[in-house]
């Protein structure tokens, strides 16, 4: 085993060259996950990364940990089977928009519904990078691409609303921009036992320059997000002096601290059971109302791996560990003796 | 009841088929499988077939609702579940109209007169009454006041709804079939105390209804003769009654154990492979991990996890689900690690006969999938035969680091057959090697796709070997690192090192056995289900002195190494197979030989009949 304390950013860097196009927002994303990757005192040989297909897929060959490049939207059933296999691994899935809530949407609902204890990161670009600049299911309506000259004229995924309504454990939402920020969610969801969602706003320097300009330009960034923190006022703005109020329709509302005594603002609960206050800020969208950035849930259920393995021990406790002999004659059984002179009637016949 | 006064004769047969046909919740399953279970005891060989309506629940007496059971048994070795019924025991007018079709000229029919009334009878599609039209006159026909005599039997029971009454009637009929073949009833009592015990009074009717079909047997003068079908001849043994379906379930417990790993069993649920994980899930003292996925992708997706963390890993389905398992199955291919893919084939295309086999998904299995991806398949034979085929599929898996694809059929997987069963200690290990860093001490790197001289398999380096990371996937490789390469050079040397890995599991396989003479004018060739009525009609026709042999192909891919030679030792080549041709055409592909296709898309396994037919046909 490698000594877990001596690892450091180094160590999780692979020989591959790393191929994205200049200024891609999966550079920093990569960064920051080799970088806090050794502080969890994971050993290095026990995670694994694995990915579906995209730009952001291709995530695991520049990682120096085991790692699955599999197919398009498939890596959270494998990530499954493996955690079947051996509990023990910290496996993430490395997903897209594309990836995650298009071809693969079924398996990513069915996975945090399971509560396996897989960490998902899903790099939201809003576009179909890798196949040359399509439109998602996280592109905004009216978004102009190959594939939607007149404007997208689907509605869009909100990634956030969609793993809330999975059940998912552990729901989260960075900025690849955001690095000190992205770090300590990526901490925070190797470190919640059980599935954790994160939503990473990245940037498509190609296909969608700027298409999170709002959460991410330094001029009105503040304006736009609101930063989540367990058990603090929703606060935000340039100057701080906005806040989230509920109103008596029971609809987030901005409010100006001036006006209002700041104990009637929200206050956020990571931990609370009761997912109302994570979904409906969810909700909360630009231009109406700031993007909450954060961790929306973090909720402690058994995982799916650990009840099997549960399962397995008590099975074994209660019937012993099984034996191929007493499972082959779990029903009827007969024995046929040895044929003697004149044939059948020498047979014996037994019912166990 | 009055005592009889004709004499009964005793008449013995080598063997019998008897079908129970019924309305699907008349019980004839469960009938069935208590007059085979009881046959088996007392040492005939044995097959079961049954067949269920593709509806759970199609309306009351109906032809949809029509549930039967046939069962051969014999004093002497069988290898199907019979061609056609000798008898029929029909509980109302749909049961008699759905069966009668392939009942033997002569046969015997049992009814229960009772129900041939107006409503039945129109439920049934008959216009007239086939008891009173003389439409049966070809058949010796019994008719039981089946329901009256069983209310009576069963009479003043406390506490017994008139519902579970009538419900127990197909115990009546199942004990007036025991009195038929001279069969004791005591296994299936003790079964009844058992099964019902938190159920007083429908166990005591049900023992009673049993008893008294017996008697009835015994005392009526329609029944003038009894059957006596001797203990067969069987190899020395301990035995028990596999379906094919429990027969590979077994076999993918026994492999795994074999290796001392963990089973992890993936699947999303699909007639006719679901009983595999019915019967896997509750092992979890076996260390059996079942999962059903959320569809077949995942579930392909979730072995392939499962075998990169190095459990033995296996999923099962039929068509439509292997259909969705082609492009995971390609990345199992190219990431070459082991797993089993069971493929329990169903009538097709599409939706199809969902509860009839077919053997038309073999094209797929070999060839479904994009790129030049060969895989080994397997197929089964026989029911009792699903054990050891499981078991070496995953040998061939682990062995060659790929993944292996077994066929079944919908008829193998629910037809039941004694198993002699093994002594699974006596049996070789499944050896798996793990590297560790530690194997390579002396300088030389890990290479993940470093090839075996012997097997051409790859190391199966598992995740938590420190010093062993490395990063697999499906694009392009480099041999030797894995490392992504759109290089020609790389990309024609891994295509072909992955197809010469495969061809060379001929060096593997054991040789084609030929039953019957090497040479001669006619070679059957089959594979799969078909075994049964070949082996049967074969050897019916060299008893008869003709000049045919059979193989029969468990390797469809690679093909043993001696099925070419064999072939050029016949004038003729006969290829039976549930497709149009499936098999012919490989055959005729790649050894150039002219072969006769005979095919059979009914949903219904071959008959011997339609076998011997053929030959006789073909020798003139
Ligand atoms: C089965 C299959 N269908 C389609 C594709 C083509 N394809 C590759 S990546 C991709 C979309 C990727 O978009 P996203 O997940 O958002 O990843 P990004 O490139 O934006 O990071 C598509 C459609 C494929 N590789 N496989
Ligand atoms: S196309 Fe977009 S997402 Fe893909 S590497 Fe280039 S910038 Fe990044
Ligand atoms: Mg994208």
């Amino acid at each position: 085993m490698s000594d877990v304390n001596q690892l450091t950013r180094k160590d999780f860097v692979s020989d591959q060259a790393v191929r994205w196009c200049p200024g891609c927002g999966d550079y920093a994303i990569l960064s920051q996950m080799q970088r806090v990757l050794p502080e969890l005192g994971i050993p290095r040989e026990k995670m694994v990364f694995i990915s579906g297909i995209g730009c952001s897929s291709r995530f695991p060959y520049y990682m120096n940990t085991f790692g699955i490049h599999s197919i398009h939207g498939r890596a959270p059933t494998l990530a499954t089977g493996l955690k079947l296999a051996n509990p023990d691994l910290t496996v993430a899935v490395i997903t897209g928009d594309g990836d995650g809530l298009s071809i693969g949407g079924n398996h990513l609902l069915h996975a945090m519904r399971r509560n396996i204890d897989i960490k998902i990161f899903l790099f939201n670009n809003r576009i179909y990078g890798l196949t040359k600049g399509q439109y998602s299911p996280t592109s905004l309506p009216g978004t102009k691409t190959k594939s939607s000259p007149l404007g997208s004229i689907e509605t869009a995924f909100n990634p956030i609303s969609v793993a809330l309504s999975a059940e998912a454990t552990f729901v989260a939402r960075t900025v690849d921009v955001e690095v000190k920020h992205m770090g300590e969610v990526l901490r925070r969801a190797f470190e919640h036992k059980g599935v954790s969602f994160v939503e990473i706003f990245q940037n498509c320097i190609i296909f969608n320059d700027g298409t999170w300009d709002p959460v991410t330009n330094k001029d009105v960034k503040d304006d736009n997000r609101v930063m989540l923190e367990h058990g603090k006022p929703l606060i935000f703005g340039k100057h701080r002096d906005k806040g989230i109020r509920m109103s008596r329709c029971l609809q987030p509302e901005v409010v100006s601290l001036s006006d209002v005594n700041p104990d009637e603002l929200l206050v956020h609960d990571e931990y609370s059971e009761n997912m109302n206050l994570a979904f409906m800020l969810s909700r909360m969208a630009y231009p109406e109302l700031p993007v909450p950035i954060g961790i929306f849930r973090q909720v402690e259920h058994p995982t799916y791996e650990s009840t099997v393995l549960d399962q397995v021990h008590a099975a074994q406790q209660a019937r012993g560990v099984g034996k191929l002999k007493d499972l082959y004659s779990a029903e009827d059984t007969w024995t046929v003796a040895a044929q003697g002179v004149n044939g059948h009637d020498d047979h014996r016949f037994t019912m166990e | 009841m009055t005592e009889r006064v004709k004499p009964v004769n005793v008449e013995e047969v080598e063997s019998v088929v008897i079908r129970f046909a019924g309305d699907s919740g008349d019980g004839m399953q469960l009938t069935g499988t208590q007059f085979t279970n009881t046959a088996a005891i007392i040492g005939n060989d044995i097959s079961t077939l049954p067949e269920y309506p593709a509806e759970i629940r199609a309306p009351v007496g109906t032809l949809a609702g029509v549930s039967g059971f046939q069962v051969h048994i014999a004093s002497q070795e069988i290898f199907t579940s019979g061609d056609d019924p000798h008898v029929l025991i029909a509980m109302n007018p749909a049961a008699l109209k759905a069966s009668l079709g392939e009942l033997k000229p002569g046969g015997a029919i049992i009814v229960d007169e009772d129900e041939f009334t107006a409503p039945n009878l129109r439920k049934a599609d008959y216009t007239s009454n086939p008891l009173e039209d003389g439409s049966l006159a070809g058949y010796q026909v019994h008719k039981v006041r089946l329901t009256t005599l069983n209310r009576h039997a069963v009479e003043g029971i406390p506490g017994l709804s008139s519902k579970e009454t009538d419900r127990s009637r197909n115990f009546f009929a199942l004990g007036l079939t025991f009195w038929i073949y001279d069969r004791p009833l005591e296994s299936t009592l003790e079964w009844i105390d058992d099964k019902f015990k938190k159920n007083p009074a429908v166990k005591e009717a049900n023992r009673r209804a049993l008893q008294a079909g017996y008697h009835y047997g015994d005392t009526s003068e329609s029944f003038s003769t009894r059957y006596k079908v001797k203990p067969a001849a069987l190899p020395a043994g301990d035995y028990r009654k596999v379906t094919g379906n429990e027969a590979v379930a077994l076999g993918l417990v026994t492999a795994a154990a074999l290796a001392d790993k963990p089973l992890v069993y993936c699947t999303y649920p699909i007639t006719p492979a679901s009983d595999i994980l019915h019967f896997l899930a509750p092992l979890r003292n076996f260390d059996v991990r079942t999962y059903q996925a959320e569809d077949e992708i995942a579930a392909m997706g979730a072995t392939i996890g499962a075998a990169f963390g190095g459990a033995f890993a296996a999923t099962g389905t039929s068509g439509p689900g292997l259909a969705l398992k082609s492009e995971a199955i390609n990345l199992a291919v190219v990431l070459e690690l082991p797993m089993v893919i069971v493929d329990v084939q169903r009538g097709g295309p599409s939706t199809g006969l969902p509860t009839k086999p077919e053997q038309a998904d073999l094209l797929q299995a070999l060839f479904g999938r994009n790129g030049e991806s060969p895989i080994p398949v397997l197929a089964m034979q026989s029911p009792a035969d699903g054990y050891e085929a499981a078991i070496e599929a995953f040998r061939i898996a682990v062995r060659a680091m790929t993944p292996v694809m077994l066929l079944s059929d919908g008829y193998l997987a629910n037809s039941a057959e004694p198993w002699a069963m093994p002594n699974p200690d006596r049996l070789p290990p499944i050896d798996v090697r793990h590297p560790m860093l530690a194997d390579f001490q002396d300088g030389q790197p890990f290479l993940p796709y470093a090839r075996d001289p012997q097997t051409m398999g790859r190391p199966w380096a598992l995740p938590g070997a420190y010093g062993l990371e490395h990063r697999i996937g499906g694009l392009a490789k480099q041999p030797g690192t894995g490392n992504v390469s759109y290089s020609p050079d790389d990309n024609d040397r891994m295509i072909r090192d992955r197809a010469a890995k495969i061809a060379k599991l001929a060096e593997y396989i054991p040789l084609l056995e030929i039953f019957g003479k090497p040479t001669g004018d006619l070679l059957v060739l089959g594979w799969g289900s078909s075994y049964g009525a070949i082996h049967q009609a074969v050897d019916k026709a060299q008893q008869s002195g003709r000049s045919v042999s059979a193989v029969h192909l468990r390797h469809l891919n690679p093909f043993p190494r001696n099925l070419g030679e064999i072939m050029d030792q016949f004038d003729r080549i006969l290829v039976p197979e549930m497709n149009l041709g499936q098999l012919a055409m490989l055959l005729k592909a790649r050894y150039l030989k002219p072969v006769i296709s005979m095919t059979k898309v009914r949903g219904r396994p071959f008959k011997i009949s339609e076998i011997s037919a053929k030959i006789d046909e073909l020798l003139g």
